[in-house]
């Protein structure tokens, strides 16, 4: 018992792993900052291309959206730190994490958005067009507003999701919570560091969790 | 050269192809292996936790949602390092190969317990009385009333939620599991040529797309609450 507090809750490793663990936790929010409104914009322009009119467009749209979501985000993540760089092309970790997390987050976003509009029904497109709006005009004024509450548990469910992926740039070796963390504990052999990421994380993300439960469970009813 | 032979060059180098071939499969194998640990043992204790939360004993049930709760919170890798580093120094050693199962079903059963939970809790009222009252006792309306309907309701979530967490057995490759993206890398690195990381990348698409399109084909069969 002694040893296992030792190894993973000695709070004096704690506090001298916490300036560094803090300085990581700034390039996660940081990071978050950067990804989550890419794809979110993303997500809203592969969603719209998949309710395309043309055939064809859906189909492409359709086909991209299920390849990223088949690909694991490290894969698409290290294929383009590591892979592309061969091709002539040396992205710096920050834009190897955007570009990999923009393909995988607008896939996930996407799917989400299109399941949003489509519950929007037919009569409120008709009835904005005849109103004499343009449009774009009917899809920002009147059907994503709607889209957008009917899906928000699920989009904020995935926005949880894609702050958890941000832990994966530590593999390429980009500064933040994780990677931070885990710096300290290859300094002090001793994982109190990693146990204080991981209490970090869960005080942003435990409350967004417990909130989605909610959400869910007043739509389910 | 020109731009579409160095593009093959660096990406499908037929040589490296055949060259590395078998460590991919080799890979292909470890990825399958874990993938299919993790959704059976992940699955079957998420359903148990869910069955054990609709007995709605209040201190059994808070440590269910305590347990949920933290396992959706935090990043994979971040228990997969906590697991993998933090264990052997209080004596306990696991292979990589365990360590990455365990912390994956523990996530998964974490998800499916949430899902399995709002399916029951989705079964009306009037389905639990109705058994009661026919005689069955409360295990039998679970077995042969609810869940059977409350399952039917779970297919498309959870048939998502279990795909976007065995794709994270991608994550062993850090603690060296030698699985695709492991054995794809260390092969990318010997070459100094990305066609062994485009051929993991495309062995995870023929691996994962049939199980993505299922689920796009489920969610359209059985809508799951349709606003």
């Amino acid at each position: 018992m002694d040893a296992l507090i030792q190894q993973f809750f000695n709070l004096a490793i704690m506090e001298r792993a916490l300036p560094l663990v803090l300085t990581g936790l700034k390039q996660t929010v940081l990071l978050c900052l950067l990804v989550i409104p890419l794809g979110l914009a993303g997500g809203l322009a592969v969603a719209l291309l998949s309710l395309s009119h043309r055939r064809a467009v859906r189909w492409i749209a359709v086909v991209g959206i299920d390849f990223f979501r088949a690909v694991p985000p490290l894969v698409l993540l290290i294929f383009v730190y590591s892979g592309l760089p061969f091709a002539g092309f040396r992205p710096s970790p920050v834009t190897a994490v955007a570009i990999a997390f923009f393909l995988n987050t607008s896939s996930y976003y996407g799917e989400i958005y299109r399941a949003g509009i489509e519950s929007v029904g037919a009569g409120q497109w008709d009835a904005a067009r005849s109103t004499g709006l343009r449009g774009w005009q009917t899809l920002a004024y009147v059907v994503l507003p709607q889209a957008v509450r009917n899906v928000l548990p699920d989009l904020v469910s995935n926005t949880v999701e894609v702050v958890k992926l941000t832990s994966i740039a530590s593999v390429v070796a980009l500064p933040e919570l994780l990677y931070s963390a885990d710096m300290a504990r290859s300094v002090t052999f001793n994982s109190s560091p990693i146990v204080l990421a991981a209490l970090i994380y869960l005080a942003m993300l435990w409350p967004v969790v417990r909130l989605v439960s909610r959400l869910e469970r007043r739509i389910a009813t | 050269m020109d731009g579409w032979s160095r593009f093959v060059d660096v990406f499908f180098k037929p040589e490296l192809i055949e060259r590395y071939s078998p460590a991919i499969l080799k890979g292909v194998v470890v990825t399958v292996e874990v993938a299919a640990a993790v959704v059976v043992t992940g699955l079957a204790l998420g359903l148990v936790l869910a069955i054990l939360r609709s007995f709605r004993v209040l201190p059994l049930s808070a440590l269910i949602v305590v347990f949920a709760d933290m396992f959706r919170a935090l990043p994979p890798l971040v228990l997969v390092l906590l697991t993998f580093f933090g264990l052997p120094n209080v004596g306990i050693n696991l292979p990589s190969f365990v360590v990455l199962w365990l912390v994956l079903a523990l996530v998964l059963a974490a998800f499916a317990e949430e899902i399995f939970w709002a399916g029951i809790l989705s079964i009306p009222k009037g389905q639990w009385e109705a058994a009661r009252s026919t005689g069955l006792g409360f295990l039998a309306t679970l077995t042969y009333v609810v869940l059977p309907q409350a399952l039917r309701l779970t297919v498309p979530p959870i048939t998502n939620r279990t795909v976007a967490i065995t794709k994270n057995t991608a994550l062993g490759t850090v603690i060296g599991v030698g699985e695709i993206l492991n054995q794809a890398t260390a092969a990318t690195s010997f070459a100094g040529n990305a066609t062994p990381l485009m051929m993991g990348a495309i062995a995870y698409v023929i691996l994962f797309i049939p199980v993505v399109a299922l689920g796009r084909f489920l969610e359209t069969r059985f809508a799951w609450r349709r606003a």
